[in-house]
């Protein structure tokens, strides 16, 4: 099939590049996935049945990695040949691991105290932060091509994406 | 003049003309069957002009099995083998059939609880796929011919278990399934499409048995489902038993105090089975005439010939059943969460399921999101609309004006069971389906050749609190220090919501086979055996359903075919054309005699001789796609 051997920036005719224009992307998935879902494909043979399975599957994938920044940008230093994981583990600083330490208290404080509005300026505190780090993704990436660079700041907002989890669900337990 | 045009037997003359396809709710309470016929989804009703089937099998001592009212008329007489409320088994084992507090005796088997009647052990897809065959000749009466298939609808919280159960009972009815399909999906195509809704919809789906909640986003003839949650456990059943437990505290049967009334009035004696089963369709009217009056009399004679006789208030029968509308709402908040939307955000609320009219529901529902939420199509029927327009769009009966695509997910997240008893998630929940994700493991001991895998569904991370879905096993891998093997787990999940599981070690290259055991749900052989047991034993009549089947198989890929060459055949060089010529030609001839076994393998000589031909259409769907897209942004 065509769409095996293609990144999903090829797949879904975007440029190569972090900064997206999120409707073209969107309107793409959109496109392609209706063009292959199996819904079209239920009168046809078991073969053309996998195969569409198969192409929705791959449309599917290429739309959840490409939608979400932290992926994008680990996605993109994966086709550079650029391991987010490892370079995360190699290059943790020491200031992003002191503040990451400083939020874990103050959210276990929160949480024990029910204390709302210390949660939702940790909440506006993480936020910042994400944003932040996107920023400087996005530099990395498509202004420097410094994909190892990129890779440990990668690391970090994924870090970011799961901690600020963490607040928005102790945010809803209080409510 | 024109000669007659006779087409050969089970060849259809035209390779479009319309086929016959249904949309079934299999409920926990009612079942219906409903169809798109000139262009409008009706409900089919029976011969008595009832729409609403009850879903309660009769297994009587004349070895007469009978469906719907004639059933639940006995169902008070004779308890243990007239089974109500069947789907809350589907796919369940016998501690969670037990929890359920029902007269019926289970007998443990392995994957499936089994419920013991008078003609046998039934397992939950048995009796489910009896109440699938009424519907199903009621289509077939109805629409004037032999069904094509069926988009069959489940609760969208339902597991992989619930969900295979429920294929297994179509098959076993011989309805083929063209998709299963969520339940508050089907509700929002129905609503989406006849109100023209756009935006956020949510869908609150209390149903007989069964709880759900989706999040969907309307936008130009896409459904897409953003979040679903809900619990397999919860539904009006619940409410009435709470009005049995509330019935026998009151009448002093059992303590006040007493946790477990029902199970206690039971095991005690005090109460016997044919006693419960009173006095919950006694439970059940009393609700529903609450939802109407403020007040009702909870009337019910019992077996030693006394009688339950207690008033009982709207008031009082909210606040006994207060903490199970509020597990709904505690539902609805963390599926909203998921969806990343606040109440707020939601453009409609749609009501569906029977238990909706419960007044203190509605209040609940319109209170958390500060609006009404819409019921003006009826909450017992619409899902079964919603599945036929979906079945005659997935029948091949689209056309301009009338197409839509639909982006389900699957409710719950999938795993696999890792060191000390932890869940490694693979496939999170509201994943957009078809999905596969596959993970690489290795090995912990030195020279390890074989590895256990576990396959679980569920959100905690402890094996132990999740659902166990199966047990694989992975043999042959050469002997390697501890560590150094590459074993790639692959999950796909398909647009059922159905899983499959493969394994395989890479780094010798050595292709390990796998062994699949459910832990839940009936294996294929156990499917054949009832499939045989369901008819007479005779071999006779096992080959003529044998060739039927396979005769079934090759009108459909013969017609697929034939309709594949009329789109796309210039995919094919001239000889490369004569020879899928040749393959039909056999396949009809084969088909015309009762040869099974040559018609399977007519069969799959089509099948192989076409795969290229399937590859290049496959590839000129997703060019065209591409293309499209090409022009649009020129524009």
């Amino acid at each position: 099939m065509l769409l095996l051997d293609k990144n999903y920036f090829d797949l879904l005719q975007l440029p190569r590049a972090f900064s997206v224009d999120e409707r073209a992307l969107e309107g793409a998935y959109r496109d392609l996935v209706a063009a292959v879902h199996p819904d079209r494909f239920v009168t046809d043979s078991p073969e053309q049945r996998r195969l569409a399975m198969q192409a929705a599957t791959l449309a599917n994938e290429a739309w959840r990695c490409l939608r979400d920044p932290a992926s994008r940008a680990a996605y993109l230093c994966r086709l550079e040949g650029v391991s987010v994981d490892s370079a995360a583990r190699a290059g943790a600083s020491a200031a992003f691991l002191s503040e990451q330490m400083a939020w874990r208290e103050a959210l276990d404080e929160a949480r024990l105290d029910a204390n709302r509005l210390m949660l939702e300026s940790l909440q506006q505190e993480v936020r910042a932060a994400r944003d932040k780090a996107v920023r400087d993704v996005a530099d990395l990436i498509d202004a420097r091509g410094d994909f190892e660079a990129a890779a440990r700041r990668v690391g970090q907002l994924m870090y970011i994406d799961r901690f600020s989890e963490q607040v928005d669900e102790a945010l809803d337990d209080l409510s | 003049m024109a000669l007659l045009q006779i087409s050969e037997p089970g060849m259809s003359p035209e390779p479009h003309q319309r086929r016959l396809a249904v949309g079934i709710d299999l409920g926990t309470t009612n079942s219906l069957v409903a169809a798109v016929r000139s262009s409008l989804p009706e409900v089919l009703e029976d011969e008595h002009r009832h729409a609403l089937l009850p879903s309660v099998v009769a297994y009587g001592n004349d070895e007469r099995i009978t469906v719907g009212a004639e059933a639940a008329a006995r169902a008070i007489a004779d308890p243990h083998n007239t089974i109500v409320s069947v789907k809350r088994f589907m796919g369940r084992g016998i501690d969670d059939a037990r929890r359920h507090r029902t007269a019926y005796r289970f007998t443990d088997a392995p994957g499936m609880v089994r419920i013991q009647t008078r003609a046998g052990d039934k397992s939950p897809v048995e009796v489910s796929s009896e109440i699938l065959k009424v519907l199903r000749r009621r289509a077939e009466m109805s629409l004037g011919g032999e069904l094509y298939g069926a988009v069959i609808t489940v609760p969208a919280y339902f597991d992989d278990a619930q969900r295979q159960a429920t294929k297994d009972a179509a098959r076993l009815a011989g309805i083929e399934v063209l998709r299963l399909l969520n339940e508050p999906t089907a509700a929002a195509i129905a609503y989406g499409l006849d109100n023209g809704t756009e935006g956020r919809v949510v869908v609150f789906d209390l149903g007989g048995g069964t709880f759900d909640v989706s999040v969907l986003h309307l936008s130009r003839g896409v459904f897409e489902v953003v979040a679903t949650g809900g619990d397999s456990a919860l539904g009006g059943d619940d409410f009435d038993r709470r009005i049995v437990e509330w019935a026998l505290r009151e009448t002093g049967l059992v303590q006040a105090a007493e946790p477990d009334p029902i199970g206690s009035a039971l095991s005690a004696g005090s109460l016997s089975a044919a006693d419960l089963r009173a006095m919950t369709v006694e439970a059940r009217r009393a609700k529903e005439a609450l939802s109407d009056s403020t007040l009702t009399t909870f009337s019910c004679p019992l077996s030693d010939s006394s009688a339950v006789r207690l008033p009982l208030a709207r008031e009082r029968f909210d606040a006994i059943t207060a903490d199970l509308v509020s597990r709904t709402i505690t539902v609805v908040r963390r599926t909203l969460r998921d969806a990343r939307i606040d109440a707020t955000d939601a453009g409609s609320v749609v009501l569906v399921g029977g238990a909706t009219r419960m007044p203190a529901t509605r209040a609940a529902v319109a209170s958390f999101f500060g609006r009404p939420a819409l019921s003006n199509i009826d909450p017992d029927r619409v899902v079964a609309i919603g599945a036929a327009m979906q079945a005659n769009l997935l029948a091949g009966n689209r056309r301009e004006g009338y197409d839509w695509l639909l982006l389900d997910v699957i409710p719950l997240s999938l795993g696999l069971e890792t060191m000390g008893g932890l869940v490694e998630k693979i496939v999170p929940r509201n994943s957009t389906i078809p999905v596969a994700r596959a993970q690489e493991f290795t090995t912990f001991r030195d020279g390890q050749t074989a590895l256990a895998i576990h396959v679980v569904q569920g959100e905690r991370e402890l094996v132990s609190d999740c659902r166990s879905l199966a047990r694989f096993e992975l043999r042959g891998i050469p002997p390697m220090s501890a560590g150094a093997a590459r074993i790639r787990v692959s999950f796909q999940v398909d647009s059922d919501g159905l899983l499959s599981v493969t394994a395989c070690e890479q780094s010798s290259g050595v292709k390990a086979s796998v062994a699949v055991r459910p832990s839940y749900g009936l294996s294929d052989d156990e499917i054949a055996n009832m499939l045989q047991q369901s008819f007479s034993s005779a071999s006779a009549d096992r080959d003529a359903r044998a060739l039927r089947e396979q005769q079934v198989e090759a009108d459909r890929l013969y017609e697929a075919t034939r309709s594949a060459l009329d789109v796309d055949a210039d995919l094919l060089t001239e000889s490369e054309r004569a020879v899928v010529e040749s393959l039909l030609a056999r396949l009809r001839e084969t088909r015309l005699g009762t040869d099974t076994d040559a018609i399977r393998h007519a069969v799959d000589a089509l099948a192989r001789g076409t795969e290229h031909f399937a590859s290049r259409r496959m590839d000129r769907a997703i060019s065209k796609a591409l293309a499209g897209r090409r022009i649009d942004q020129i524009d």
